[in-house]
């Protein structure tokens, strides 16, 4: 899938980061739990990533140190340099990182303090577990639209792969790097 | 999202806002908060949570390891990354507002350098069938990494006081809205959560 070519306004600007303000708040489980949405927002509607952008950006940002927040840089990052422009691929950077990022900490920031002295309050608890379900089939539909992506579609090993890592990682401690090297090594000998 | 029930109350409360004076070993100063966490993210491969418990909890004690795992909770159950909003929480509970800015910028300042370059690396080489063979196999690793973390998280569904069946229903629900129907979260997250918190609820009645 070729990179689209863009030329974007500051409606289009604005409009990254108010969604990225709103998936802030929404992200609970976590940015990556919110990265279905992402899909959906950039690549299907907008069509300002490309679906291999999409997930190369994931999968770059799992391989490279940091936390996996990260991801959403190298997003905003591939939306500024389809429209051709470097300063505008960190201008990409700035907005979605610091919208992912900055309603959630200022929220949370107050609220930890208030939700550690009320933790045994029947409404924080039923709020925890309530929403616990949900995260789950957050995470589930996150790693489906990742492994359906792009050239996977048809690709049985690459399947293959994804469960036998799912596998592995659910049910051993394993280091994540030992996963990430061999899927690397096999999709450079082109196993997968 | 955890559903441990936090432990019996430490001695000293892990006060997100307080900058209060706790015992035993702590940073000395802001620089060591962001030198520290710019040296943990940096181990950080695929998943920092990890690494932060190691560091903070085992080698450097500034926390034990109840007041991790209550932390850990609080920070699952906010919005945002979750380990983002672990590092703002340790970092002020010695030095407020700055303390949380500063673990914060620790954890991202030096990794974003780092992931950028390595994106640019891959534009530069991307057109390499290895290099791109390379991707496509991470990518699927990465794929049943994050499928994992959902199965583990699963598991503590079947102590969830809205029984299993409802919360696993609750879960396969949400999987099939934003997956297959591609539903908007925005849609998807009050409705099914809100269903999801009421039945908790419900389930909580003492």
């Amino acid at each position: 899938m070729i990179a689209p070519q863009l030329v974007l306004g500051w409606n289009d600007w604005l409009s990254l980061f108010v969604h990225y303000l709103m998936l802030s708040l929404m992200s609970i489980g976590g940015a990556i739990s919110t990265s279905a949405d992402m899909q959906r927002y950039l690549v299907e509607d907008k069509g300002w990533l490309s679906g291999a952008q999409f997930s190369d950006s994931i999968a770059l940002a799992q391989a490279a140190p940091g936390p996996n927040v990260l991801f959403v840089a190298l997003l905003g990052w591939h939306v500024g340099l389809n429209t051709g422009s470097l300063g505008a691929a960190f201008a990409g950077v700035a907005l979605t990182m610091v919208g992912i990022m900055l309603p959630s900490t200022i929220f949370t920031y107050q609220a930890a303090q208030w939700a550690y002295r009320n933790r045994d309050l029947r409404a924080v608890r039923a709020f925890k577990q309530g929403m616990a379900p949900v995260v789950i089939g957050m995470l589930l539909a996150t790693s489906w639209l990742l492994a359906s992506a792009g050239p996977a579609k048809s690709n049985w090993p690459l399947w293959l792969l994804a469960a036998l890592s799912c596998l592995v990682i659910w049910r051993t401690r394993l280091h994540l790097l030992w996963m990430l090297g061999a899927g690397a090594m096999l999709g450079a000998f082109g196993l997968v | 999202m955890s559903t441990t029930p936090p432990p019996a109350p430490p001695a000293a409360s892990p006060d997100c806002a307080g900058a209060q004076a706790l015992a035993g070993p702590r940073p000395r100063s802001l620089t060591d908060l962001f030198v520290s966490f710019t040296v943990l993210a940096l181990q950080g491969f695929g998943g920092v949570l990890p690494v932060v418990q190691r560091e903070i909890v085992e080698r450097k004690r500034w926390l034990t390891q109840e007041e991790f795992v209550e932390d850990w909770a609080v920070a699952q159950i906010m919005p945002g990354p979750n380990v983002i909003n672990l590092a703002m929480m340790i970092g002020a509970r010695w030095f407020g507002l700055a303390g949380a800015m500063t673990a914060v910028a620790g954890m991202i300042a030096v990794p974003l350098v780092v992931v950028l370059l390595l994106a640019a690396a891959h534009a530069r080489f991307a057109d390499h069938p290895a290099v791109a063979g390379a991707l496509r196999g991470m990518a699927a690793v990465s794929a049943g990494l994050i499928a994992a973390a959902g199965l583990k998280l699963s598991s503590a569904l079947a102590t969830n006081p809205m029984k299993l069946p409802l919360a696993a229903g609750l879960a396969s629900v949400g999987f099939v809205l934003l997956a297959w129907v591609r539903v908007p979260l925005v849609w998807v997250l009050p409705v099914l959560g809100g269903l999801g918190c009421a039945l908790a609820w419900r389930g909580l009645r003492p």
